[in-house]
């Protein structure tokens, strides 16, 4: 028998949901062997076709075609039995359980933990995935956790492995780790189906890339020969708009300072602050790059106030103490905060943007609230002029949050803060999961924010992002913060080594000194 | 085919409000079944337990009685439930603001003038309210489950309520029964007339005034955002500390004022059974109102109905008037269930069956 030419073919798939057309046929061709980049901005409809791929969705019309043969596959579990494997990019991982526990879960057969934690370290130690099958999974890090989806993957012998946007949670380092593993089984005949945003590491890695816009294929290309603004403007389908930065005024005086900032654990899994120091002047940007968990989370409560401080000059906003009195009190005088999880912590998910505006709107801007009722009409003016300024799309007047993609409420929660124009403005995450043309929107905002004399920090996980932003970048690890650095002396090679913790022990001694 | 639950984008204005109308269809279909199984003429059985109840002055006057103390347990409940606060002892609290307000008149059974009235009045909200306090301090102080905590209290306060009226409250000239001195004068609410007493207008106000701060209020506001997502609450700036103890007084109290103002007028003094459950009663009404104050107070009318349709039941039907309850827990099930259509749409879908190829 012929091999045949491709391994998968998506062919002319169609999936309606109500009245979207997600996918609008679709044609995807992998070939044995390669790693096929899918790229799209966010609800350009690639979780979707690879939904249908894996069986958790199934199309409205359109062929699947695995080696040759038309399937039709029902539900994931026939899809593993194919061979099509997928790493997701939020995992499932039982924090309280082993590496090897967490695997013979997803394991047909027999449960034999011994004969398990073997092949896991044999698989692991082949393809440069180092891994400890009886280490607990909430003592490792998401790179390690990341491993051990792909070890589960492995073991089941895939010939196609599906990977969401795997490098957004790593350190360049683990990132470059995680190619050599994707090209050594690339190599063994194993295809790769990769999806990401970051163009330059899609470039690096991929021999052949499907881009999707609107539900449609826009364009087939090697990424090798296309340079990532060409590939930027497939997706977005229009030049990316580069942000442009003034020059920082020299003179801007300190508006946000933390000194000695540290907060206790919540809870096994969080992270303890430890003498955090940090001085932001009016005019820039100060980005605090680090791995996930290293305790962005904590250092965003600690800010914002939402876990106010055991000392109240530990925090200060324009030279007043405001460590130990709440989120309430400090936007009052000045700040604003965006967190990370737009769902449910910057947003209510079931309430329409209007009463949105309130959540955080309610007290520093009395009008919304005089003596304790509400001016809704007032909100609503809000909610528009945000929606109109930063282009937040949506399908109706005042939908509620929810209903919104993630990119356009992230618009939505950006605008929202930026609209007061607040003297400080704090930034979890500004464009995770963002689409590519409203991340240049939010980041543009974010610079001419900071021009404009306020003080602007940015919390990120996205070197190019940083690097796109930031006056000055400084790196978390393990609840420590490393001293500001100007930016045009970082490389991504010395950020990697302070995400490792290089600043830490330097940090501790200093505090010790002082 | 196969039957699929499709997540909406934007909840279904259409079944928020329906969603009740088709739980209640559908418990009258069920309740027709359970009348057909006992030989009875469904539609008979249906025509005695929902309507006839309706086609009399007396049994729509009691109709309102009955629902008094169901609406205004129910709408303080409705804002608890909305807050994610699960206050399930509302019957305890009803017990003890009817214990606390009844301290006046049992120690000063010759004080008659209208003073009394509003003593016992305020008296009964705050014991109701200290009472409902207690699960709310346990909650924040040590984390424990209100839902176990306010249940559990429940008996105690029906315990207290028994030795009391058995012990040191006893009428001593009530020929041993264990009831305190019956009340009288001004320690009973003014009534419209009939048997319909102040507190019906009491409810109407609760309502109307938690009907307000829901929608207009910033502290509704606060209510809504708490029950929905509790983080964004927190970055919002509100506590949820202050929230279940504010949830707490407030259920508590108007399950203390239903309380004392059962006790001055239906009932006219301590006894050992106060309330045939209105306090567990009330949960029900405040979901099918969906935890809507004006929503509860037309749920409160329903359960009431329930109630008298039982038994009327019993009277010409000849069925255990248990039955109330039985319709009133079909009811509550239907509801939550109908409650689904809000958030998802059924669809049918052909089975797919699967199709493999060996490589």
């Amino acid at each position: 028998m012929k091999a045949p030419e491709y391994l998968l073919e998506a062919i002319d798939i169609v999936k309606v949901f109500g009245t979207l057309r997600a996918n609008d046929g679709v044609t995807l061709r992998v070939a044995p062997g390669e790693i096929h980049a899918f790229l799209g901005e966010n609800g350009a409809g690639k979780s979707t076709l690879v939904k249908m791929i894996y069986g958790s969705l199934h199309p409205t019309s359109g062929t699947i075609k695995w080696m040759g043969k038309e399937v039709v596959i029902p539900n994931p579990n026939a899809a593993r039995k194919l061979g099509i494997g997928m790493v997701f990019q939020h995992f499932s991982l039982f924090e309280a359980l082993s590496v090897a526990e967490n695997i013979s879960l997803a394991m047909p057969g027999k449960f034999d933990l011994a004969a398990l934690s073997k092949k896991v370290a044999q698989v692991s130690k082949e393809y440069g995935l180092p891994l400890n099958p009886s280490a607990t999974v909430a003592d490792l890090s998401v790179g390690e956790r990341q491993r051990i989806e792909i070890v589960r993957c492995l073991l089941q012998e895939p010939k196609l492995l599906i990977l969401d946007e795997p490098t957004a949670v790593l350190t360049p380092q683990e990132a470059d780790q995680l190619f050599v593993t994707l090209k050594r089984l690339a190599s063994e005949g194993c295809s790769v189906l990769y999806i990401s945003h970051r163009l330059e590491e899609v470039k690096r890695l991929c021999h052949s890339a499907t881009i999707l816009r609107h539900g449609k294929v826009v364009a087939s290309c090697d990424p090798a020969k296309e340079t990532a603004a060409s590939l930027a403007k497939l997706m977005v389908g229009g030049d990316v708009h580069t942000v442009r930065a003034a020059k920082v005024p020299k003179d801007g005086v300190v508006r946000f300072s933390l000194k000695d900032a540290s907060l206790e654990a919540e809870g096994p899994f969080s992270v303890e602050l430890k003498n955090i120091n940090l001085d932001v002047r009016g005019g820039e940007v100060i980005a605090i790059a680090g791995v996930a968990g290293n305790g962005q989370s904590e250092l965003f409560d600690a800010i914002s106030g939402e876990r106010p401080l055991p000392r109240g000059d530990a925090v200060s906003i324009d030279g007043a103490s405001c460590g130990a009195i709440g989120v309430i009190a400090r936007r009052r005088m000045g700040a604003a905060f965006v967190p990370e999880e737009r769902l449910g912590h910057g947003a209510v998910p079931a309430f329409a943007l209007s009463e949105n505006v309130v959540l955080t709107r309610h007290s520093d801007d009395d009008s919304l609230a005089v003596k304790g009722l509400l001016d809704r009409g007032k909100a609503s003016a809000i909610a528009e002029r945000v929606i109109k300024t930063y282009d937040v799309r949506k399908g109706k007047p005042d939908p509620e949050a929810r209903s919104l993609s993630g990119g356009n409420l992230q618009k939505f929660v950006v605008g929202r803060e930026l609209d007061r124009n607040p003297k400080v403005l704090v930034v979890n995450q500004p464009t995770w999961g963002v689409d590519a043309g409203a991340a240049a929107t939010i980041r543009q905002a974010l610079i001419d924010l900071a021009r404009s004399g306020s003080a602007v920090v940015v919390i990120s996980q996205d070197l190019d992002e940083i690097f796109e932003l930031a006056d000055r970048i400084a790196v978390i690890s393990r609840g420590q913060l490393s001293e500001a650095h100007p930016a045009h002396e970082m490389t991504a090679e010395k950020i990697g080594l302070l995400m490792a913790g290089a600043h830490e022990k330097l940090e501790a001694s200093h505090a010790a000194r002082s | 085919m196969q039957l699929v639950l499709e997540k909406r984008s934007d909840r279904s204005k259409f079944f928020a409000i329906a969603s009740p109308f088709l739980a209640l269809l559908l418990t009258l279909i069920a309740g027709g079944l359970i009348f057909a199984a006992r030989g009875i003429n469904p539609l008979e059985g249906l025509y005695v337990y929902f309507v006839e109840p309706l086609t009399q002055v007396w049994s729509v006057e009691q109709l309102i009685v009955k629902a008094t103390p169901l609406v205004l347990i129910g709408v303080g409940l409705a804002v608890c439930y909305m807050a994610n606060v699960w206050n399930i002892g509302a019957e305890g609290q009803l017990t003890m603001g009817a214990i606390v307000g009844s301290i006046a008149p049992v120690m000063f059974p010759a004080w008659q003038d209208p003073s009394i009235l509003v003593v016992m009045l305020i008296m009964g909200f705050v014991g109701g309210a200290l009472y409902g306090a207690i699960p709310a301090l346990l909650k924040t102080r040590f984390n424990a489950n209100e839902i176990l905590t306010s249940l559990m209290l429940v008996y105690v306060a029906g315990l207290f309520l028994d030795w009391l009226v058995r012990g040191p409250w006893r009428d001593p000239k009530g020929f041993n029964f264990p009831v305190t001195t019956t009340f009288e004068g001004w320690q009973l609410l003014p009534t419209f007339g009939g048997t319909i007493h102040l507190g019906a207008l009491f409810a109407l106000l609760a309502c109307a005034a938690l009907a307000f701060l829901m929608a207009k209020t910033l502290k509704g506001f606060e209510i809504k955002v708490t029950g929905n997502a509790p983080r964004a609450g927190r970055f919002a700036g509100f506590s949820r500390e202050k929230m279940v103890m504010f949830c707490f007084l407030l259920s508590g109290g108007l399950a203390g004022l239903a309380g004392i103002s059962e006790v001055a007028s239906v009932v006219t003094k301590l006894q050992p059974q106060i309330s045939p459950g209105y306090g567990f009663a009330a949960i029900i009404v405040a979901f099918l109102g969906r935890l809507n104050p004006i929503g509860v107070l037309f749920a409160g009318l329903l359960l009431a109905l329930s109630y008298i349709g039982g038994e009327a039941a019993q009277v010409t039907l000849g069925i255990s008037d248990k039955i109330a309850k039985v319709f009133q827990g079909i009811l509550l099930f239907f509801i939550l269930a109908c409650d689904t259509l809000i958030l998802y749409r059924i669809k049918f879908e052909p089975t797919i069956k699967p199709v493999l190829v060996k490589g």
